[in-house]
Parts: C-alpha cells; sequence; structure tokens
C-alpha cells in the first residue's frame, strides 16, 4: 500500500468519525435547553459563514470574482421576490456564465 | 422539497465531475478517486486532500487539511442529532450523509418530520450524482470546465437561498451576520476550515448568552403567518 493510498484512507474514514462524533453525543447533552439552542443557531452562523468563504476566500487569500458577486447578487434579488431554490439556482448560474461569456 | 433535491444533486453531480477530473489530472488513480467520493464524501474536504496530495510534498500533509475542512460536519451533527433520531446501527448509515447540502435543505424545512424527510432525500440524490458525476469526470477528465457555466455561483447562491427563511428572526440575522463576519476576517490567517468552524463559536455565544429568546423570536412582517423555522420552534417548546 502506498502512501498516498493510506492517507487517503485515514482521511476518508477520519472524516467519517467526525461526521458519526456530532451525532453521538448523549441524549442528556442534546436535550439540554441551552445546548437545544445553541445546536438551533449552529447552521445559521456556520453555513452564512459557508457563503461568504465561498465568495470571497482564494485559498487563504481575499479574492472577489466580479462575475460570481453579480450571480449571487442576482440570486439575492430572487429570494427578495420570493422565489424558490430552483429558480435561485438558475438565476445565479445563468448572470455568471453570460457576464463570463460578453467580458 | 424533492423537486430542490434533485436540483442540488444535479449541481453536485456538475462538480462531482469537476472534482473526478481534477482528481485524476493530478494524478490519482480511478479507484482513489472514488474512495474519496465514496467514503470521505465531502465536497471541500475532497478537493483540499487532492490539491495538498499532488502538491509535491507528502501525502499526509493532505489528512490534516481534509480533515480540518471535515469538522464542520460534527458541529452539523450536533444541530441534526436530536431531528434525525438515529441510534444503533442505523446512526452509523445516518452519519455518512451529515455534510452542507443536507443540514442546509434540512434547516429550510419546519416539521421535524420533512427535515427527515429533506435530510435523508438530498442525501440519497446528492450522493447517487455525486458517484455518478465523479465516475464520469475521473474517466472522461476535463472535456469541460464547470466555471463556463457559472458554476461556481452555484454553491453561495444555493446555500444562501437555503438560509433565507431561518433568517425571517432577528436574533438569526445577527447570529447569521456575525458568523459570517468572524469567517470572512479569520480567512487570511488560518487554514481552510477554520474560518466556517469559527463560526460556530457566534452560534455558542448566542445560544448560551441569552437565556430568554422570546423577544427575539419575532417574525417580521414580511412573512407574518409563516410556520416557526428551526430556531422558533426550538425556542417554542
Amino acid at each position: 500500500m502506498t502512501a498516498l493510498w493510506a492517507a487517503l484512507v485515514v482521511a476518508a474514514v477520519g472524516s467519517y468519525v467526525l461526521k458519526l462524533a456530532g451525532l453521538s453525543l448523549p441524549e442528556s447533552v442534546l436535550n439540554h435547553p441551552r445546548v437545544q439552542r445553541v445546536a438551533s443557531l449552529l447552521p445559521v452562523a456556520m453555513l452564512s459563514a459557508l457563503v461568504l468563504v465561498q465568495l470571497v476566500d482564494g485559498g487563504g487569500r481575499y479574492r472577489l470574482d466580479w462575475t460570481t458577486l453579480a450571480g449571487v447578487l442576482a440570486a439575492v434579488v430572487a429570494l427578495l421576490l420570493g422565489r424558490g431554490l430552483l429558480l435561485v439556482f438558475g438565476v445565479a448560474i445563468a448572470m455568471t456564465a453570460l457576464l463570463r461569456l460578453v467580458s | 422539497m424533492l423537486r430542490a433535491a434533485v436540483g442540488i444533486g444535479l449541481y453536485a453531480g456538475a462538480f462531482g465531475a469537476s472534482f473526478g477530473a481534477v482528481a485524476v489530472g493530478t494524478g490519482l488513480s480511478v479507484a482513489q478517486t472514488m474512495v474519496l467520493s465514496l467514503v470521505l464524501f465531502s465536497g471541500a474536504s475532497q478537493f483540499a486532500f487532492v490539491g495538498v496530495a499532488t502538491a509535491g510534498g507528502s501525502p499526509w500533509a493532505a489528512v490534516p487539511a481534509a480533515l480540518l475542512l471535515g469538522v464542520r460536519n460534527a458541529f452539523y451533527g450536533v444541530a441534526l442529532a436530536r431531528t434525525l433520531e438515529s441510534r444503533g446501527l442505523r446512526r452509523l448509515v445516518t452519519a455518512h450523509f451529515v455534510i452542507d447540502e443536507t443540514t442546509a435543505m434540512a434547516l429550510g424545512q419546519d416539521s421535524a418530520r420533512a427535515k427527515r424527510y429533506a435530510y435523508w432525500a438530498t442525501g440519497l440524490i446528492l450522493f447517487a450524482l455525486w458517484q455518478a458525476g465523479s465516475l464520469a469526470g475521473a474517466v472522461v477528465g476535463t472535456a469541460v470546465d464547470p466555471a463556463d457555466f457559472g458554476l461556481d455561483a452555484a454553491a453561495p447562491a444555493v446555500f444562501l437561498a437555503l438560509l433565507w427563511p431561518s433568517l425571517r428572526m432577528v436574533e438569526a440575522r445577527w447570529v447569521a451576520l456575525s458568523g459570517a463576519a468572524v469567517a470572512v476576517v479569520l480567512i487570511p490567517h488560518v487554514p481552510a476550515g477554520v474560518p466556517v468552524v469559527a463560526a460556530a463559536a457566534v452560534a455558542a455565544v448566542a445560544g448560551l448568552g441569552r437565556g430568554r429568546g422570546s423577544d427575539s423570536v419575532r417574525s417580521t412582517a414580511a412573512a407574518p403567518i409563516d410556520p416557526a423555522t428551526t430556531t422558533c420552534s426550538q425556542e417554542a417548546r
């Protein structure tokens, strides 16, 4: 087994263990009201962080591609108009692809 | 909901294809690429692993890079644990699908039942299409660049859309803004994966610091009759 294979298996199994660990907190902890409050806010904090990181992280440096930004802003407009996920998705990629095509 | 899950699956399939193409293009075998997609199954971690493992140094350097990006899944698991109610052997299967997309889709639903359905539908569809995409990309290679189709705008747009209903509540808005701000400030200073995990601290501060809650659950006038989303329903119990 090469080092690459070994590292790959360790990373894959480690990633699975991380997923399992979060689900495996004892119920007595999960049922605690404070833990529930934090747990309910976790996805909001982390997914909004994820959106911004995806937008401006260029490998440990700030990098903002204006066509991507325009696509996401178009998505925001669609969301403000009350549109659903698929239309928001379509608007974002259409806007970005179009701007890339013409620029 | 199912249409949204299929939509997310299709976009994941496209990203899976780019992953497969990048992995094989930088020197992994098709088998190694597919083990990553099947077992590691977490897009950002997979890209990080391939990027570091094939950069020329020791492949072991790729392990912490991939795992740091996987830490957030542990936090997602904490958030999902009560909703998913998986015990024993079933939990071993459930855990495999704890990723950004399934967490976000579950977040967007109102009832626990709908959250479970969203989790499983998104998880299974995305898993199938991620594998199909990875294999196609690994075998066919970089025939097309996903960036040409504007797909890099898709990820932030999709997660924003899934997050959107939760932002009706004032407290959630502050948590979202603060979490995003913390992550953005940290980007140049910490390894990849840490900024998003650091945002969890904001949730901890907001959740532990404020015991009350009832006054922070006010919906905006824009959505007066919408049923409670995560934060509301948790706090209303």
